[in-house]
């Protein structure tokens, strides 16, 4: 029970370096309580029962007597338990930052910037263009992304209405494909972003064959909810997009689309229904 | 009856067996290496029975052409400047197209890492159709499949290395199939991708995993394996008419035990 307790402990630390501080100081407390429980417990045989000694009687008769011996504590299994107990805290010195520099680089400082996509007059109205741009230049072309994007023209509201889709498959993440002819010589190149126009109002993916229509509802194959939305917000008139929200299903098209909208999951997971229980904290939502 | 020594018969105790004893009497290796390959096996064993050594073989082949290839190999997703692709593509290209015989030394990793894969499965099956993972080996059948996951966890991470567009995908959906699993699904995957997607990072830990962790453990099972295969023996097939369990006869006590560095009785009991 208590090296169950340690592991617990060791975990939430492990997990509170990357979610939060209370966490991590909680699984601190667990680890130390219930690993100073599980030392106790181990070494309770090399320790040996407490000796009971019995108040002293002092009588001349006493002195003189034999004198029996005390239940000793000897020296060899003190150094033994110590040797094994320093062992084990060198043991854990060296390993836990080891086992934090192999883990933790992975769930740390992994937000990704906001992308400029350019001016509005490359967005033509109710057609999609395919943008690609690096979503971390300092990481170079290995994080090139692909993202449809359709303006919809103006919503009931009077605020501009765009549909971005991540190209993302939302089985298991192979790069969905526009169902139409991409206009190559029509390429527009701002900066390390490229935009392409393309005559497609559907996606399939090439791998397993998901299909999706235009509002990135899936329409055949194995995916498992609508393709990945941007969030965006429109500067100097200019496209900017921002992180990524899973969805359920959208109703609707275009600017009067309703997005049932979730915090972004691995692909392949449902967002929502009871199958969603099986995956109640996504590393990337607590990280960015 | 005390023949005169030939010429050759001195020079041969002189350098070899001389300096084996001087081994042997301080490591007993030379003992060991005779318990381990000097084994009584049943006469009715078959080349069934040679497919775990045909594995070996395809395994120690992988180690010696992965040895040589990491020789040339650059594990880095940044672009080459020279010819404007990844490094590590290029490096393969390198390997394939220029380097003396690289072709070959990359074939025969690609198509063995295949081979070894097959074997291992064939290997299994012999075990399993003639009921040698019965008592007691019980325990070296479950090594056996930790092998195996081993062996596979060294295909799925060596694929992604030649870093092409199949290399890529095929890891982007075999990570995404790991972000599945239920409750810590999500948190193998951004580990395995270096993030929420494979970023730069993910190519060295993947080339690390691929060499040296993965490996590490094969090796070490591979060991248990093989000790555990020299210590219980194999298995006759069972067709065989030959009754199992048969007293070994009764051996003189060896020089070793007479010069008391074994308890006698009980060298080669096992």
């Amino acid at each position: 029970m208590w090296p169950i307790g340690f592991a617990i402990g060791v975990a939430f630390l492990l997990l509170g370096l990357v979610i939060s501080w209370w966490i991590a100081l909680t699984g601190a407390i667990l680890g130390v309580v219930f690993g100073l429980l599980w030392a106790r417990d181990v070494t309770r045989e090399v320790r040996g029962d407490v000796p009971q000694i019995a108040p002293e009687r002092r009588t001349a008769a006493a002195l003189d007597g034999p004198e029996e011996p005390l239940p000793a504590y000897t020296r060899s299994r003190f150094l033994e338990a110590s040797l094994i107990g320093l062992s084990a805290a060198l043991g854990g010195i060296l390993t836990l930052p080891v086992l934090g520099f192999m883990v933790l680089p992975s769930f740390t400082d992994v937000e990704e910037d906001e992308v400029d996509l350019g001016p509005l007059e490359n967005f033509p109205e109710g057609e999609y263009v395919i943008a690609t741009y690096l979503s971390n230049p300092e990481q170079g072309e290995v994080s090139r992304r692909t993202a449809f994007v359709r303006n919809n023209g103006f919503a009931e509201s009077g605020l501009p209405s765009f549909t971005i889709l991540y190209s993302r498959c939302v089985h298991l993440g192979c790069p969905v494909q526009p169902n139409g002819p991409i206009d190559e010589n029509a390429m527009t190149t701002i900066g390390d972003v490229e935009l392409r126009p393309v005559l497609a109002q559907s996606f399939g993916c090439p791998c397993h064959g998901g299909q999706y229509n235009s509002e990135g509802n899936r329409t055949a194959g194995p995916p498992v909810r609508s393709m990945d939305r941007y969030r965006f917000s429109i500067r100097n008139n200019r496209l900017i997009i921002h992180d990524l929200y899973a969805v359920g299903n959208v109703t609707g098209t275009g600017a009067n689309a309703t997005i049932h909208a979730y915090p972004w999951s691995v692909p392949g997971t449902h967002v929502d229904g009871i199958s969603a229980w099986l995956y109640p904290i996504v590393p990337s939502q607590v990280t960015s | 009856m005390a023949r005169k020594k030939t010429k050759r018969a001195e020079i041969v105790e002189l350098t070899v067996l001389k300096p084996l004893d001087w081994v042997d009497e301080r490591t007993a290796f030379v003992r060991g290496t005779k318990w381990f390959l000097f084994r009584n096996v049943p006469r009715d064993i078959s080349w069934a029975q040679t497919l775990g050594f045909g594995t070996l073989i395809a395994f120690t082949s992988q180690v010696l052409t992965g040895v040589i290839l990491a020789m040339y190999y650059q594990p880095s997703s940044g672009i080459d400047p020279l010819t404007g692709k990844p490094a590590a593509y290029t490096s393969i290209e390198h390997i394939t197209n220029e380097v003396t015989l690289g072709w070959l030394v990359r074939g025969m990793h690609r198509w063995g890492a295949s081979v070894f894969v097959i074997l291992m499965f064939l290997h299994m099956g012999r075990v399993f159709l003639f009921g040698a993972y019965k008592y007691p080996r019980e325990l070296n059948w479950i090594v056996g499949v930790l092998i195996l996951l081993t062996g596979m966890l060294m295909g799925f991470t060596g694929y992604l290395l030649p870093w092409d567009q199949t290399a890529y995908w095929a890891t982007v959906v075999g990570i995404n199939l790991n972000g599945t699993a239920p409750f810590a699904g999500p948190w193998l995957a951004q580990w395995l991708a270096g993030g929420p997607e494979i970023g730069s990072d993910a190519l060295a830990k993947w080339y690390a995993l691929h060499m040296l962790l993965i490996p590490g453990a094969l090796i070490a099972l591979i060991i248990v394996h093989l000790y555990l295969v020299a210590r219980l023996g194999v298995v006759s097939p069972p067709w065989s008419k030959e009754g199992a369990g048969r007293e070994r006869p009764a051996r003189a006590p060896s020089a070793a035990a007479r010069a008391g560095l074994t308890r006698a009785g009980t060298e080669g009991s096992d």
